[in-house]
């Protein structure tokens, strides 16, 4: 069966995850509007600005629509800005947005900029439960998972700080596998996809 | 775990990447950085004066003011570009040292060097040049930019040099693809264009970064104009803050840059935005006026 995977195109990297999804055989659809998102199995939220694309979402009403694809039992991924979509609750925003809008979906606290400014992004070998060999790991002005909930499994931390988790359909990493031609962590997505939930 | 490596070009290319199909806003002031932040920027340009105001202005232009920079990083939470001048290494190595997150080598600042761009390689921190052509364009990126955008003619609010720089970087693109191989040699000559990134272009029929439309974006339409012609994002300088009503045309144009293809989204978001800013017409600039002139 091929999957069917949503990549939410409202800004960012959303090409590089269709390439890293066409290579592995899947069928890919670019998701702007909620209608997008029918007969899909599975959603990637990309890397890009999470402020942009949290207005985005509240312009063109995605926010409940995204909820009820994953309680349909729908697989969700978040990569950087999409991890922080995701999370239950954000940090670092500045104080005049209040409290930045999240989807809710993962019971984790994530800190925005964890790692500092552009000058401080970096590249780095990491050990991920369920992948044998360190993946290639790009940090770009990347967020942290600052708490993670009891129900949420830690797949890698960096430096005390928990990297990519998971909580039942939804995995989220801080960094940017789209942006390394290693689609191992793409693979492990699809797989959950095809399977029953 | 290996050791973290900083400041390579995959980091400084994939956080360009990061802009793409978003909207990079020219701002003054902190106030008008979180206005623009909040409008759905992917990054604000932080500079004295918007390019329509050094037109007015004349005079030489120049890097900002640190301690205004240092304002705008503290007022938002997304990333924050700023301009040095064409050559201008040590206003570079003082942005960097600021911690800005993108350095624009600018022709809408005063050139610092005729002859010479700086040697963007050297610097942790990502750059992006403008570009008339795709030679110009893969100078830039042989010298270190890991982002391009058209130079247009900022400040007149006249999309018209945009369209013109971003057809014919991908005009040219198109032609590189339908050469034979052995031809690249002389093509790289022609364009006076490093050979190895001629080739790069003519087996992946596009820039080896990312490529974003700027000079004269002043409507939602315009912005989705430069998306439709096949570039990957927009700069906007005096288009918002020089218009009647720059939050309602911020959002507008943020909106216009994701629903490109769709009309209908399109023709909602344009409608009540306020007057646009007032524009030049490129045939009433002296050559001298010329922004795009400026670099090589």
């Amino acid at each position: 069966m091929t999957a069917r995977i949503g990549v939410l195109a409202l800004q960012g990297a959303f090409r590089e995850h269709r390439a890293a999804l066409e290579r592995l055989g899947a069928q890919v659809t670019e998701v702007r509007l909620a209608a997008d998102l029918d007969g899909l199995h599975g959603l990637i939220l990309p890397g890009g600005e999470s402020t942009t694309m949290a207005r985005l979402m509240t312009e063109y009403a995605l926010w409940e629509p995204l909820r009820a694809f994953h309680a349909r039992g729908r697989q969700l991924w978040g990569t950087c800005a999409g991890a922080i979509l995701l999370s239950g609750e954000v940090q670092g925003a500045p104080p005049q947005f209040g409290r930045q809008d999240s989807l809710g979906l993962l019971d984790v606290t994530v800190q925005r900029n964890a790692f500092g400014r552009q000058i401080d992004s970096f590249t780095t070998g990491l050990d991920v439960r369920g992948l044998t060999g360190a993946f290639p790991a790009v940090f770009i002005r990347a967020p942290a998972f600052a708490r993670v909930g009891e129900g949420v499994e830690v797949l890698s931390e960096y430096e005390g700080q928990a990297v990519a988790v998971r909580q039942g359909r939804v995995l989220a990493t801080a960094f940017h596998p789209e942006l390394t031609g290693d689609d191992r962590l793409h693979e492990l997505f699809l797989q959950g996809c095809l399977t029953p939930a | 775990m290996t050791e973290a490596t900083t400041g390579t070009p995959a980091l400084k290319q994939g956080f360009a990447e990061m802009f793409k199909g978003g909207v990079i806003m020219d701002v003054v002031t902190a106030d008008q950085a979180r206005i623009a932040e909040a409008a759905g920027a992917t990054a604000v340009m932080a500079l004295e004066r918007v390019p329509a105001d050094i037109r007015k202005d004349g005079g030489v232009a120049r890097m900002s003011d640190p301690k205004m920079i240092k304002e705008i990083i503290g007022a938002v939470s997304i990333p924050v570009m700023a301009k040095v001048r064409i050559g201008h290494i040590v206003e570079a190595q003082i942005l960097q040292a600021l911690g800005v997150d993108f350095i624009d080598e600018s022709e809408v600042l005063t050139p610092a060097d005729d002859q010479y761009h700086i040697l963007k390689h050297d610097f942790k921190v990502p750059f992006v040049c403008g570009a008339k052509n795709l030679g110009e364009a893969l100078r830039r990126v042989g010298e270190g930019a890991s982002m391009i955008r058209t130079k247009g003619e900022a400040g007149t609010g006249n999309v018209i040099e945009a369209v013109r720089h971003a057809r014919t970087v991908l005009g040219e693109i198109k032609h590189i693809q339908a050469r034979p191989a052995e031809e690249l040699m002389t093509v790289a000559r022609d364009l006076q264009a490093p050979y190895e990134l001629v080739r790069y272009v003519h087996e992946h029929g596009k820039l080896p970064v990312v490529n974003f439309a700027a000079g004269g974006v002043a409507t939602p339409a315009d912005a989705a104009l430069m998306m439709l012609l096949g570039l990957d994002g927009v700069f906007v300088g005096s288009g918002i803050f020089k218009s009647d009503n720059p939050e309602r045309r911020a959002q507008a144009i943020v909106k216009a840059v994701t629903h490109f293809q769709n009309a209908d989204v399109l023709a909602e978001i344009s409608e009540d935005l306020g007057a646009p800013m007032t524009g030049i017409n490129i045939d009433d600039l002296i050559p001298a006026e010329r922004l795009a002139a400026r670099g090589w």
